[in-house]
């Protein structure tokens, strides 16, 4: 059985079908890259995978378990982690309290345990800040650790999302556009750090991407979109001169 | 049964009056997505407005009526200027305090103005009654359920057609791309408040038979959201048809139901509402992209 | 610039962080506790005052704050710790137990007040909250056997473990409350449990995506909340001694809105500032009324103008009725538009400004410019 399987996924809105029967499968410890023109519905299908949206039909099956109604909030509990294409961080807490935000799932300390702060919220707090502050160390965050994210700008929230997600602790990373809005030099990091969070952390990314040369540098498989329907499957290099992506983005 | 049809019309005519001031909200919040706690306030100001034009000053029903309109559209705008605009894109929260604020110094700035008595303007229909069969209605009641269905025409349609009015929906969703497509931002707010607040002077020039004017009819303000809560908040026939159900209801479980119903009807209508359809009878629910 | 070394993680996790700070609340704690020496009756009695609207300060802080729900309806959770304690004295239940149970009662209210919330945002979730004050304050108003209606309910001073509270005693009991409430709203607003409050107050999508359920804490923050608000309650009634529905109306839940406005709305020192200037407005006005038309009055016959009217004119003007919710409306406003932070976003500028003295920019604060954006689909 395969790690993440998308098993004729369909979404409607109002009288527009946004995604139509589309399926694929992702292997553990792949890069798989969905890419297609703006409108192709590839945001959709992560917001369903990540369960903020309920198809219509389909299933969607995670490590043999079927999560196509699984509550938004359970997500994160079966490792699985997600930015959001406009960043859609914590905007009035500290950089480490966004982090921390992510290692909710791990805490299990009670409401009463919470209010008196007891040792055991205690000794959770302490183990938390030390597996984001490893978070820290690997993107080199730790000149804004302190900092109110409102004030940051916008390169720097994007490898904060990135880090919130790998403070989750997931086996399965959703990146919506992680290169969105970066200049040249922060795509080139992006790009090292996608490589690095699959090799040294093991975590299956799947990814949303438009700029190409980011996509053919990290992806191991990438799916073309359009209008919902699935055009190609294949490596980077296949897709991208697959006759129907060519025509869908040149337009003819 | 006549007795039922009898307070049905009474409040239809009550719903009316809560239409005309939910019609207030729905105008502001449409445009700016501000509640405007303060409109209520703004109803009471322009009945204080027309007796000082129309009892003080002994004009003409009609032109202290206008007279009064104007005014409140100057204050209305001045209003805007002088309180929302500076905290416009605050939280919410903030906004609808500093309404909360606002609705504080007119109520207190009008008992002072004009003194804390009950007070009674005359108008053309003061005393006149249609009889229809073994119903009385009387032409106050009248007059206003007139009013209020010609007014929420107009609106319908300046929302609906008129470039402006398509302006101020557009500024509303996104200030700052509206003001790229060079809507003159600001200005429409000004003028959105300017409506409102001759919307809110109409129904308080109405409503001054009926309830006397005196520094607390502001409170009807209150009664007024849960007319615009199930009217949807967004929605100008919305509003009208909340306001007559909130009318109704209010009325009838004040014939009907032992005392103390009547005040909190339109709570219990509104929670419930709340708790079914969180999103009113005529409003939309969006989903958030991401 | 003073920048403590940090060397281990714990160090973020104390309570004061930095050996001033603990100086500086071991001497507010010796003046609290020494404050029935230092102060005459009225003063402690103020001070007892200020202490319920701190607490219920902390309240909202911690909903409107940190949660960001916005609730107009508070005075009907103060008002129903209230009247527990109210009709549990009548019935000999030693304060203790009903103390406990009316924190038990109003955060189960709050807990289903809270429901609808989840459901709904921003300016419903007002309306909603304001709806279910005047509901009810309305059952307060009718349901005689319990409430006695729109007559009141005299209250006594409680009994503590059978020791008979004067007022020396009942403002030790209060300082014992909030010290405590306040320790645990910092416990807390730092905790898991805070953070996952200031992350749906912030992003519910993202909130939602990191496994905070959001049903769960927003009924928790409403629950936590009414709850605080209900001790606060019990503390009012027995401080009043007597309580009737007509208090507990929308005004008062206005005034709550006020504390955390006027003190800052980000911190819970907030509601300590807040709270003092809520209470000295009454005095301060009191004042102003005796004492102003005579000091114009003084100061314009000195000019060699006609003092006796300018007496009479101040008089009429300090005299208005309506002078003190005008004045409300206007300190709403001013702080909401000059200071959205409230006093304790000024506490920090003042403290940063001496800190950096004389380098300090007044642009370090200014504030970015806002655009409306649509929260309708939210």
């Amino acid at each position: 059985m395969s790690y993440l399987a998308v098993q004729g996924l369909s979404i409607q809105f109002g009288g527009l079908k946004a995604v139509d029967d589309v399926s694929f499968e992702v292997a553990q410890g792949e890069v798989f890259t969905i890419i297609g023109p703006n409108g192709a519905g590839k945001t959709t299908v992560f917001n369903m995978i990540s369960r903020l949206y309920t198809p219509t039909a389909g299933r969607i099956v995670f490590k043999d378990e079927d999560i196509t109604r699984l509550p938004v909030q359970l997500v994160a509990a079966r490792g699985i982690a997600r930015t959001f294409q406009n960043i859609e961080l914590f905007e009035n807490a500290s950089t480490l309290d966004n982090l921390l935000v992510g290692r909710h799932r791990h805490s299990s300390t009670s409401l009463v345990e919470d209010i008196l702060f007891s040792g055991r919220v205690r000794r959770q707090e302490l183990e938390h800040r030390e597996a984001v502050e490893r978070v820290i160390e690997l993107l080199r965050l730790q000149h804004c650790r302190d900092m109110l994210i409102s004030g940051l700008p916008y390169g720097v929230r994007k490898v904060i999302e990135l880090g919130r997600a790998l403070a989750i602790g997931p086996e399965l990373l959703l990146l919506d556009e992680p290169s969105s809005g970066l200049n040249v030099e922060e795509t080139d990091d992006m790009a090292h750090w996608i490589l690095d969070i699959r090799r040294r952390l093991g975590i299956t990314v799947l990814m949303v991407e438009h700029d190409m040369s980011l996509v053919s540098r990290v992806s191991d498989r990438v799916l073309a979109l359009n209008y919902g329907k699935i055009m190609a499957v294949g490596t980077a290099q296949e897709v991208q001169t697959h006759p129907d992506v060519v025509a869908a983005y040149l337009g003819t | 049964m006549l007795d039922f049809i009898q307070q049905t019309i009474g409040g239809i005519a009550l719903g009316c009056v809560y239409g005309l001031i939910a019609l207030g909200f729905v105008l502001i919040y449409k445009a700016t997505e501000v509640v405007n706690f303060a409109q209520g306030e703004l109803m009471m100001l322009g009945a204080f407005l027309s007796f000082t034009f129309i009892a003080t000053l002994g004009l003409n029903y009609w032109l202290g009526f206008a007279l009064a309109v104007v005014c409140m559209a100057v204050l209305g705008s001045t209003m805007e200027r002088l309180v929302i605009r500076p905290i416009l894109g605050y939280p919410q929260f903030s906004i609808v305090m500093a309404t909360i604020g606002l609705g504080l110094v007119v109520r207190s700035l009008a008992g002072m103005l004009w003194g804390t008595d009950d007070l009674r303007i005359e108008t053309p229909f003061t005393g006149g009654v249609f009889k229809l069969g073994g119903l009385v209605i009387a032409a106050d009641s009248l007059s206003i359920i007139v009013a209020t269905l010609l007014l929420c025409a107009v609106l319908y349609w300046f929302f609906r057609y008129t470039k402006i009015g398509i302006a101020m929906q557009a500024t509303s969703q996104n200030m700052l791309a509206a003001y790229y497509m060079g809507i003159p931002v600001k200005r429409i707010f000004s003028l959105i408040w300017a409506i409102s607040a001759m919307v809110a002077c109409i129904a308080g020039v109405l409503l001054a038979p009926i309830t006397l004017i005196h520094a607390n009819i502001g409170f009807l303000g209150l009664k007024a959201f849960p007319a615009a809560v199930l009217g949807g908040f967004s929605s100008i026939p919305g509003a009208l048809v909340g306001g007559i159900i909130i009318g109704v209801v209010e009325t009838l479980s004040g014939f009907y139901l032992p005392e103390g119903f009547k005040d909190v009807a339109a709570y219990v209508v509104l929670l419930v509402a709340l708790m079914v359809m969180p999103q009113g009878l005529f409003g939309s629910r969006a989903l958030k992209k991401v | 610039m003073h920048q403590p070394v940090k060397t281990d993680y714990s160090q973020d996790l104390r309570l004061f962080r930095t050996a001033g700070q603990v100086w500086s609340y071991a001497a507010l704690a010796v003046f609290l506790l020494a404050a029935p020496i230092l102060f005459g009756n009225y003063l402690l009695s103020q001070v007892v005052f200020v202490i319920i609207y701190a607490i219920v300060g902390i309240a909202l802080i911690i909903l409107s704050g940190y949660t960001g729900q916005v609730s107009i309806g508070h005075a009907a959770f103060l008002a129903i710790g209230a009247y527990t304690a109210a009709y549990c004295q009548k019935q000999g239940i030693p304060f203790v137990v009903y103390f406990v149970l009316a924190g038990a009662l109003t955060g189960v209210v709050g807990y289903l007040v809270g429901l609808p919330a989840l459901r709904l945002h921003g300016v419903y979730l007002a309306i909603a909250t304001f709806a279910f004050a005047f509901i009810v304050e309305e059952i307060l108003a009718r349901w005689e056997s319990v409430t006695n209606g729109n007559e009141g309910i005299m209250l006594a001073l409680p009994d503590l473990f059978g020791l008979k509270l004067g007022d020396t005693g009942f403002y030790y009991l209060c300082l014992a409350v909030v010290t405590t409430i306040m320790l645990g709203a910092i416990n807390l607003l730092r905790s898991p449990t805070g953070r996952a409050f200031v992350a749906l107050r912030d992003s519910e999508t993202a909130a939602k995506s990191m496994g905070v359920n959001p049903a769960r804490y927003k009924t928790r923050s409403f629950a936590i909340s009414a709850a605080i608000t209900g001790l606060a309650g019990v503390l009012y009634a027995h401080k009043l001694s007597f309580i009737s529905p007509e208090m507990f109306t929308l005004s008062l839940s206005i005034e709550f809105i006020m504390i955390v406005i006027i003190g800052g709305i980000a911190s819970l020192r907030g509601a300590v500032f807040g709270a003092i200037f809520m209470i000295m407005v009454d005095p301060v006005l009191a004042t102003l009324k005796d004492d102003l038309p005579g000091l114009v009055a003084n100061v314009v016959s000195v000019l060699g103008l006609n003092g006796g009217g300018a007496q009479e004119a101040v008089a009429r003007v300090v005299n208005a009725p309506g002078l003190k919710s005008l004045i409300f409306g206007l300190i709403i406003i001013f702080f909401i538009i000059f200071e959205p932070f409230g006093l304790a976003g000024r506490w920090e500028k003042i403290k940063l400004y001496v800190r950096l003295f004389p380098l300090y920019k007044a642009t370090t604060f200014k504030r970015q410019k806002m655009y409306l954006k649509s929260e309708r689909g939210r």
